[in-house]
């Protein structure tokens, strides 16, 4: 039984990955520290700005709370993950045009709560936009234009899906 | 302070009874976490006073729902999440899913376990009013078998309840015979999102040949723990809804409330607020039943 050091197995950014770390560390760290993926930020440790967002087995949640034993065998997408093959996704592409990041700290979180909103809504209105990113804070307030970025990102991500199908056929 | 990871054991049995095996082994040496939504908080600014903490995260005999005649039952380890999604349970437990929708944001809901917001036991727990009005009874197990209590006794004293040292809390069981009754739940807070209550209420209640017939009335931040109103209720029971009898209701409420100040509100808002919210919901079954 431990404070000993397991090794634990995650799928992350659609690579396997095994990282030794005790089993109470928070998935956040393990991200930063252990695998270098420093895009996913710390904000207030504490679950209610959102900074620190990923995906795990579809769904959004705070790495900061996430010990990381309950992340065995999970599949986790970081905002390095959201880009395809060196191109962005809609939704940064959106937030670059848009002026949808100004410092950057809240950006990554930002972007995973609305690429979760979008993957389960594709075309939200304002008020699921706001209610699919409350849990984000951004403390430069460019919350109109981060919401204008997810509309727009919206809108391009539906439009690649209609022409992917389109290539596919 | 920040929490040290290397201080704390977690281990992941996978299963309940597993778990049941090592709560009756070392009862009270074992702390359970479900989504980590309190207790990493807790762990993350170094007051994680549990040494050796056991998962309960998506243990499958925890994480269900299902329906009897009588009753919708829900596994403790449902997420908020899980309880919007539930087509069912939205339907016939709206006042539930009215609280599942503002727990925290997205990412809180689809972590938080409808076990761990009971278990937690905070004054303010978003699902208390509703299972309280609803008269819900809980489950709890443990390797010597399971039982069942009212949940309006399960809390007994501020963050104390009724489990035993080897329980756990198994399920939630909230009968379905509330559709023909008024139902009533409101959240006062910050914001919409993400904020703690300052005080809610919640309420379900009959109105038959223009008298009050049944009536339940539970609050959050009304207490050291979520509770029932039952002077309040009584001042109602029985009674048609006359403008004497709001008055009285509102006294009887001012009276039973027993709030704190803290850094969220005073107890003189809370208490004002509340009876507001009283006075709102009983005009609205007052305007009903006086419809022609």
């Amino acid at each position: 039984m431990s404070a000993c050091r397991p090794t634990i197995h995650m799928t992350v950014n659609g690579e396997m990955r095994a990282v030794d770390a005790p089993p109470m560390k928070r998935l956040l760290d393990v991200l930063r520290e252990d695998l270098h993926l420093t895009g996913t930020k710390e904000g207030c440790g504490e679950g209610e700005c959102g900074s620190c967002s990923v995906r795990m087995n579809g769904e959004l949640v705070n790495s900061c709370l996430i010990p990381v034993l309950q992340a065995e065998r999970a599949d986790i997408q970081t905002v390095e993950g959201l880009a395809l093959n060196g191109k962005l996704h809609p939704l940064q592409e959106a937030f670059l045009q848009c002026g949808g990041a100004q410092c950057g700290i809240c950006t990554p979180g930002m972007l995973m709560a609305a690429a979760q909103l979008i993957e389960r809504n594709p075309h939200p209105g304002m008020a699921e936009i706001r209610e699919g990113l409350a849990g984000n804070l951004c403390r430069c307030t460019g919350f109109m234009r981060i919401f204008e970025s997810v509309i727009a990102g919206a809108a391009e991500a539906s439009e690649r899906a209609v022409e992917h199908a389109h290539d596919a056929r | 302070m920040r929490g040290n990871a290397v201080t704390h054991e977690l281990i992941a049995p996978g299963n309940l009874a597993a778990v049941l095996e090592l709560l009756a082994a070392e009862p009270g040496v074992w702390t359970p976490i479900a989504g980590g939504t309190e207790l990493m908080v807790a762990f993350a600014a170094g007051r994680l006073s549990a040494a050796r903490l056991v998962s309960l995260w998506d243990i499958p005999d925890l994480r269900f729902v299902r329906e009897t005649e009588e009753s919708m039952v829900i596994g403790a380890g449902v997420t908020f999440l899980d309880l919007r999604r539930h087509t069912l349970l939205a339907a016939e437990l709206p006042l539930l899913a009215k609280a599942a929708r503002w727990i925290g944001s997205i990412a809180n809901q689809g972590r938080a376990t409808l076990g761990g917001n009971l278990v937690n036991g905070s004054p303010a727990a978003d699902s208390s009013p509703a299972l309280l009005a609803y008269d819900a009874e809980i489950e709890l197990v443990s390797v010597r078998g399971s039982r069942r209590i009212a949940y309006r006794d399960f809390h007994t004293g501020y963050k104390r309840n009724a489990l035993a040292a080897d329980e756990l809390l198994y399920a939630v069981h909230v009968p379905r015979r509330f559709a023909r009754h008024r139902q009533y739940l409101r959240k006062v807070g910050t914001r919409r999102a993400m904020a703690i209550s300052k005080v809610a209420l919640a309420a379900t209640a009959l109105v038959e040949n223009e008298a009050v017939s049944e009536i339940r009335l539970a609050a959050a931040s009304l207490a050291a723990f979520p509770v029932r109103l039952y002077r309040t209720e009584d001042a109602l029971l029985g009674q048609r809804l006359t403008r004497e009898t709001i008055a009285a209701a509102r006294s009887a409420l001012l009276a039973e409330a027993l709030p704190i100040d803290d850094i969220r509100s005073t107890a003189e808002y809370r208490r004002r607020v509340a009876a507001n919210l009283l006075e709102e919901f009983l005009l609205e079954i007052a305007r009903e039943a006086t419809r022609p």
